[in-house]
């Protein structure tokens, strides 16, 4: 099975309104699969049933190898999940928090103590590691958060716009940290708004109005819709969406 | 299990790494316990008093004894003129004056008719009628042991009398209103916006997107905050007790389990609020108009429900805190037992069931 996430026909609907409208894709297992549409398009919708914190109207999908309808809670202790959102908690130190997670992620106290420092010394935080989260800059924070997201060694890592509000320098510093998770083997499911990171990612899902507009590398999307860069292609795809906010 | 002791710490870290939740949580119950207990009584205590006597005779020597031993009362100066009493209350160092007739004793003895004026300070009128009413049960008192046998043998002309509480001991009433405040306002109102911070924050995303349980979630969300407002409620006893005095007449077991039956019911109160919004200023409003405000009003600790209109009364009926101060009242100050008070814990704990209910179902859906 060479298969991470494999989706058929997976739909939510919220009263009338149908947020993901019959999507069906598969990302393959160590791919880096970029999931883009814009504000309301329903991405953020689909992957929240992905991880498991929403139910699905109707549709199946198998996410690290179990069915979502049936074993949600295996799914769970198998992917990682970070958001721009929330990266961590700002008045716990750089530690706690590795142990929170760890914690709750059920890893042993021998296994959170090896994790953690590994995870200092790679990020190189030793200075700050009984510092609160607050004074930490973004970017740190950010790969850090990364890092914690994955200390369980999950098979898939869902990002939701992880690189949302940093610099360039510090995304693309980032996406190294990505690049290194994939060539470990590790799925990504990353979705964002930054059109030059769809660049980085292998294949690419533009979802628009619910419905999944098209899915292809970034090279062969350019070539289909004749055009130089995954902007534009975005652009004419998203044009003609109803829900969009422009 | 170790999820849970692990979530427990990281909560208590939020807790204490926060100086104004901490300064709520631990400064509240003793803030509130001194200002109602000392300041807000409605008890006047100390008041000087002038005192005219033109004969020293027995009678009149154990009334102003009597006076000066209560706690109300303290004999600041004695007058021989009664041309001195205008100066004496304008100097403001007296807030009553006693004034005995002439040849107080003898004039008792022979035609069974002795007067005494009191004299009050009326520019604050409640303190005056307060004042007067204790002065006047004081010397009803020495009248009585003068005269066991007899009809009133002489008269004072007061036309007030004491309404309620003969001792008049504010903190009796206040400590177990403030028991239901403060745990109310613990409870409920830090564990919604303990929980509404982590939406908010966006962590609850992540935290259900992990392999911990929602029960074990919300349970180890809240259990930080029961385990505080017990302490909490210890300090409250602990205060009322030794600082102001108030009894624990009836068993501490019992008041013990139902205040954790209380703490529960808010509890889940809290978790109901946080259910409904996903802010912590609107879950900060809910939990203070719609908790706080019904408990000052009507739970009967503040006013009086049965001076209150008919609809008011009934609507007293859905305030957890009107029961759980009636069966504190009970327990701590009248000394009853489980028999007097089966009823009214009956109906909290059904409440506290109801509330649990409909928060963990609510919870549910909002994960789905």
């Amino acid at each position: 099975m060479n298969w991470a996430i494999e989706v058929k026909d997976l739909t939510k609907k919220f009263g009338d309104f149908v947020a993901v409208d019959h999507i069906t894709f598969s990302v393959k297992k160590g791919e880096i699969f970029g999931f883009l549409g814009a504000n309301g398009a329903g991405k953020t919708t689909a992957m929240k049933m992905l991880i498991g914190i929403s139910i699905p109207t109707s549709g199946t999908a198998t996410v690290a190898g179990f069915d979502l309808n049936r074993y949600p809670d295996k799914i769970k202790q198998n992917i990682g999940y970070m958001s721009q959102k929330f990266s961590l908690y700002e008045d716990l130190t750089v530690v706690e928090n590795i142990k929170f997670y760890g914690g709750i992620y059920g890893l042993s106290r021998k296994e959170i103590a090896e994790k953690s420092n590994k995870l200092i010394e790679k990020l190189q935080l030793q200075d700050v590691s009984k510092s609160l989260v607050n004074s930490l800059p973004l970017g740190w924070k950010q790969k850090l958060s990364f890092s914690i997201a994955m200390i369980h060694e999950p098979s898939i890592i869902f990002l939701d716009e992880p690189t949302g509000g940093v610099d360039p320098i510090t995304r693309r510093q980032f996406w190294e940290l990505i690049y290194e998770a994939s060539e470990q083997g590790t799925t990504v499911f990353v979705t964002t708004h930054y059109m030059d990171e769809a660049e980085y990612c292998e294949r690419v899902s533009i979802m628009v109005d619910g419905k999944i507009a098209a899915l292809d590398t970034p090279e062969q999307l350019k070539l289909k819709f004749n055009s130089n860069t995954m902007d534009d292609v975005f652009y004419q795809l998203a044009r003609g969406a109803k829900r969009s906010d422009n | 299990m170790k999820q849970f002791i692990i979530f427990v710490r990281k909560e208590f870290f939020h807790i204490f790494r926060d100086p104004k939740t901490l300064i709520i949580i631990i400064g509240l119950p003793i803030i509130q316990i001194l200002t109602f207990g000392f300041a807000l009584t409605n008890e006047v205590k100390n008041s000087k008093i002038a005192v005219l006597n033109p004969t020293i005779d027995e009678t009149t020597t154990k009334i102003i004894d009597r006076l000066n031993a209560s706690r109300f009362f303290e004999v600041q100066e004695s007058i021989k003129n009664p041309k001195e009493l205008d100066a004496a209350f304008k100097s403001g160092k007296i807030r009553m004056a006693v004034v005995f007739q002439n040849n107080f004793q003898e004039s008792l003895q022979h035609s069974k008719k002795a007067d005494i004026q009191l004299v009050a300070d009326a520019s604050d009128p409640n303190i005056a009628t307060i004042v007067m009413n204790y002065a006047s049960s004081i010397i009803s008192d020495v009248q009585n042991e003068l005269n066991p046998n007899f009809s009133i043998p002489y008269q004072i002309n007061i036309a007030t009398r004491l309404f309620y509480n003969p001792q008049q001991i504010g903190a009796y009433s206040f400590v177990p209103g403030i028991m239901a405040m403060v745990l109310l306002l613990i409870s409920t109102m830090m564990t919604s916006l303990a929980i509404v911070r982590e939406k908010e924050l966006g962590s609850m995303e992540l935290l259900l997107a992990s392999p911990m349980k929602p029960l074990v979630l919300i349970l180890s969300k809240v259990i930080p905050y029961m385990l505080i407002s017990l302490f909490n409620w210890l300090i409250i006893v602990i205060l009322s007790v030794w600082l102001m005095d108030v009894p624990i007449k009836g068993s501490f077991a019992l008041l013990f389990f139902v205040s954790l039956v209380f703490i529960i019911a808010a509890l889940a109160l809290g978790l109901f609020i946080s259910s409904i919004t996903d802010s912590q200023q609107v879950a900060m409003m809910i939990s203070l108009m719609g908790m706080l405000l019904p408990t000052l009003i009507l739970s009967g600790f503040m006013f009086p429900i049965e001076n209150m209109p008919i609809p008011l009364q009934v609507m007293s009926n859905i305030v957890p805190s009107k029961w759980y101060y009636t069966i504190v009242k009970d327990i701590m100050i009248k000394g009853l037992g489980i028999k007097a008070i089966w009823k009214e814990t009956f109906v909290l704990i059904g409440m506290t069931l109801f509330f649990i209910t409909i928060s963990l179902k609510k919870f549910k859906l909002r994960i789905s």
